[in-house]
């Protein structure tokens, strides 16, 4: 009958709890959190990305004690946010190209460098990020992205991945899964949608380059983002962190799913969400309710064509096997009796 | 005041707050409070949701006064009480139902440990209430009447309060000190009580108090018969009988082999206290099937445990000296048993008949405008009065499931409407808010947590002694078991509409204030309502 007290009304996913300790609340339960991104800013309803972002700035914000320097790339994300001559952002944000935020971040960590060298001090407290979409980092960006993770500059590069460019139109970038409908991969010929076996990794790209910290998360999962941006505020060097923000518009998706379809992302294996540090996977996040990949594509028209009478079963059975490849190479099942 | 600007730059630098992005909107949150499935089970309708949510932040004494604003009999209902509530628990769709009663029964105890009572009428009306009978029903209706003021007397023809938790439930399910505790609380709010005292003419009895109104309580307490030819020398006794006696000084004498006629939970009852007082061999005998038993399964289950048989699709057709003749039946197409001819005899000492019980009637002869139909006393269901004015009757006597809860809700109800009626006035019918279905809630949230069993006394003191067989549940359990509860359609405040708004758009009131939304940016995605746990949030479209 012993049985330890745990807060299972809520507690362990919910945002907060009028009965969790302060220090287990998250940032976003608070009061008093930033609000980095305010409110007025122009992303469209039920944005994942506007979302995300608030979530780990808000949460670098608190990690650094309000001490945060924000680059930003071209994209939604700053599109949406900074309409001439308004501003959504409530800390020093910078915007200069769509391929660049990783080398203005890198610029403004070593300025804030040398004037914490001339002013007599080791380093300085004031940190760098650098932010961008999937469009922005894992195509445009990339050469400076590469640079950065290289040189292993004093930065935590944050990239929204919202699986492709949503702010031209929704043409495919090279985090566009296959089988997805978009302006440049439409639903015609055998193989409909974005092409199978091409794309790439970045993550994996990035935990290659053996910088300090590497880490997936969604915005699905708060707790386990805020923990990785937190931990990540807590090093120095380059750093890495892939947030899947699920794109109402562009996956023609409703409005109210965005967290459901991070969340499905997860479950299905097909998101895998792991950390890495120094070159080597440290830690996965387990899938809870394991669900079939269906589940998750039904709820996208980007995936429309997958369905119907004359549907693509067989590619639904490549996409499960690309979730079941997942699975099994991070090891994303539970344990048997595990909770 | 305009700041001196760079090149090519004519506005100065403003805040997006100027853009109200709310004008988007087609749709707007709306914070909705939703009856818990658990609560519109409730026939004594209770706020089981309300009172969970203090005993999951360990405020058991909040708990317990949320509590009996409905029901003062926490300790009784979570040893009696048949729980529908937790067959309608939305979290036995997730795992296991929330151990409602068992929380019930640990805040019942700890109050009656503590010492905790009922807050004092806030004032007195002057008015005078008869109640009749303090059985459940009467009890309860005294309670309520009380709280709101009005004087209250009960006549009960036994010897002491209960009736049939005193005289019907066995001791091993109630134990008495816990009965007479929480009727103590009761008396101690001012209500007076007569027993040994029979009522025969309520509006004789009514002028002698002075009672502006009355509420008739008196319970079903003739044992009905069956026609079984026996002879003298057959030893044939009825379950109301067996179970009143075990009140007395001289428990009654049954046998070694007992076979008890019926099968509702009194049949079970009475079967297994013939084991307790010595009887090797205790037989229901029942018509139907299990599938077709009125009596509750789990105490079927617990009677089977405890050595106690049963012949099912049996009818008792004689009764000679120590043997019975059983005829064999079948269920025809509809349900129904019929007799196959076939016969067998069976051994028995004594015979219990458990065939239902009948309302005495006797006190209400004469009243105009009264209706007795059905074998009992037929009522407004709205306000449970009589065909007379004023005079109001519940529980066993009038329509309705026949067990302590039900008893204790009409007794309530019965209550309101009388305080409604002295006061010349009806009480509007409250609309039912809609049912927090499963369907509305998003169950991600929750994390897993099998139920609490609480512990059971052994088998080998089961069979032989009185002593209570469903233990109690610690401080400990009882606060997991009370976090269990999902908070159907009711915001608990876990803040997670104000963490998922991608616009900000959720204003934080602070600790039990809950939330508001702000309109000049919500963009209506709704997002706060499909993350909502327990489906607490309607978005509605907006208008024009």
């Amino acid at each position: 009958m012993t049985q330890p007290i745990k807060f299972y009304q809520t507690g362990t996913f919910t945002v907060g709890n009028r009965l969790l300790p302060e220090d287990l609340r998250t940032v976003q339960s608070s009061e008093a959190r930033d609000n980095s991104l305010n409110s007025g800013h122009r992303a469209c309803q039920g944005c994942g990305e506007a979302l995300g972002a608030r979530y780990v700035v808000d949460a670098a914000m608190r990690a650094t004690g309000g001490q945060l320097i924000a680059a930003n790339a071209t994209g939604c994300l700053e599109v949406f946010s900074t309409p001439y001559p308004e501003t959504s952002w409530q800390l020093p944000w910078l915007h200069s190209l769509f391929g660049n935020a990783a080398a203005v971040g890198s610029g403004i960590a070593a300025a804030l460098k040398v004037k914490a060298q001339k002013a007599g001090q080791a380093q300085s407290t004031i940190r760098v990020i650098a932010q961008g979409g999937d469009g922005g980092t894992t195509d445009i960006g990339f050469g400076c992205l590469s640079g950065m993770f290289e040189r292993n500059d004093d930065v935590l590069y944050i990239c929204y991945d919202n699986e492709g460019y949503m702010n031209t139109g929704v043409q495919r970038s090279s985090a566009t899964p296959p089988a997805a409908r978009t302006a440049t991969t439409q639903p015609l010929g055998p193989e409909p949608g974005a092409e199978f076996g091409k794309g790439k990794n970045v993550p994996l790209i990035a935990v290659a380059h053996e910088i300090p910290y590497v880490a997936t998360a969604t915005v699905a999962d708060l707790h386990d983002l805020e923990a990785k941006v937190e931990k990540a505020m807590s090093m120095h060097g380059a750093r890495y962190l892939q947030v899947f923000v699920p794109c109402p518009l562009g996956w023609g998706a409703a409005s109210c799913d965005t967290i459901r379809l991070a969340r499905l992302a997860r479950e299905t294996g097909l998101f895998p969400v792991f950390e890495a540090e120094n070159g080597e996977i440290t830690a996965v996040t387990k899938i809870r309710r394991p669900v079939p990949v269906d589940d998750y594509l039904r709820l996208q028209k980007r995936f429309a064509h997958l369905f119907g009478p004359k549907g693509h079963p067989e590619t639904i059975a490549r996409i499960q096997a690309m979730a079941d490849k997942n699975i099994k190479r991070f090891g994303l099942m539970a344990e048997e009796g595990a909770a | 005041m305009t700041m001196k600007k760079p090149f090519a730059i004519t506005l100065d630098p403003g805040s997006s707050l100027a853009n109200k992005t709310g004008a988007w909107r087609t749709e707007r949150p709306v914070y909705v409070d939703r009856l818990p499935p658990c609560n519109a089970e409730c026939p004594a309708g209770e706020d089981i949701q309300g009172w969970l949510y203090h005993a999951e932040g360990g405020d058991y004494q909040a708990a317990w006064h949320h509590l009996v604003r409905e029901n003062p009999f926490p300790a009784i209902m979570g040893r009696v009480c048949y729980h529908t509530c937790e067959g309608a628990c939305n979290r036995g769709q997730l795992d296991a139902a929330v151990g409602i009663n068992s929380v019930e029964r640990f805040l019942g105890d700890e109050a009656l440990k503590q010492g905790w009572q009922f807050d004092a009428p806030e004032l007195e009306t002057g008015k005078h209430v008869l109640v009749v009978g303090a059985g459940p029903s009467g009890l309860s209706a005294a309670y309520h009447l009380r709280r709101i003021g009005h004087r209250v007397t009960v006549i009960e023809a036994g010897e002491a309060p209960g009736g049939m938790m005193r005289f019907g439930i066995p001791k091993y399910r109630l134990p008495r000190d816990v009965l007479d505790a929480e009727v103590a609380r009761i008396a101690a709010l001012g209500v007076t009580f007569s027993y040994g005292e029979k009522v025969a003419d309520i509006r004789a009895s009514m002028a002698e108090v002075g009672a502006d109104a009355a509420y008739l309580a008196i319970g079903a307490h003739i044992a009905k018969r069956a026609f079984i030819p026996a002879k003298d020398s057959a030893h044939i006794l009825d379950a109301v009988a067996v179970l009143r006696s075990m009140e007395g000084e001289a428990p009654p004498m049954l046998g070694r082999r007992v076979v008890v006629y019926g099968g509702g939970n009194t049949a079970i009852d009475v079967a297994r206290t013939a084991r307790r007082l010595g009887a090797t061999e205790a037989i229901i005998v029942y018509r139907r099937t299990r599938e077709r038993m009125p009596a509750h399964d789990f105490e079927l289950e617990e009677a089977l445990e405890e050595g106690v048989k049963v012949k099912w699709l049996s009818t008792i057709t004689g009764a000679e000296g120590g043997t019975l003749t059983i005829e064999k039946m079948v269920l025809d197409g509809e349900g129904r048993p019929q007799p196959t001819g076939e016969f067998e005899t069976l051994d028995t000492d004594s015979l219990v008949l458990a065939l239902g019980q009948d309302v005495d009637m006797s006190l209400l002869s004469g009243v105009p405008g009264l209706v007795a139909e059905d074998g009992v006393v037929q009522v407004d269901a709205a306000t449970q009065m009589t065909g007379y004015p004023g005079l109001f009757a519940g529980g066993d006597m009038a329509p309705g499931t026949r067990n302590v809860t039900v008893a204790i809700g009409h007794g309530k109800r019965a209550a309101r409407n009388i305080d409604a009626w002295l006061r010349g006035e009806v009480l509007a019918p409250k609309v039912p808010k809609p049912v927090a279905a499963f369907d509305a809630l998003n169950p991600w949230y929750y994390s897993d947590a099998p139920k609490t069993l609480r512990p059971q006394l052994d088998i080998a003191r089961r069979t032989s002694s009185f002593d209570e067989v469903q233990g109690g549940l610690t401080e400990a359990t009882a606060l997991f078991e009370a976090r269990r509860c999902l908070s159907c359609g009711n915001c608990f405040e876990c803040d997670n509409c104000y963490g998922v708004c991608p616009d900000n758009a959720v204003i934080k009131l602070g600790p039990g204030l809950r939330f508001e939304i702000n309109l000049d940016y919500c963009k209506g995605c709704g997002i706060c309502a499909s993350e909502c746990p327990c489906g607490a949030i309607e978005m509605v479209l907006e208008e024009g």
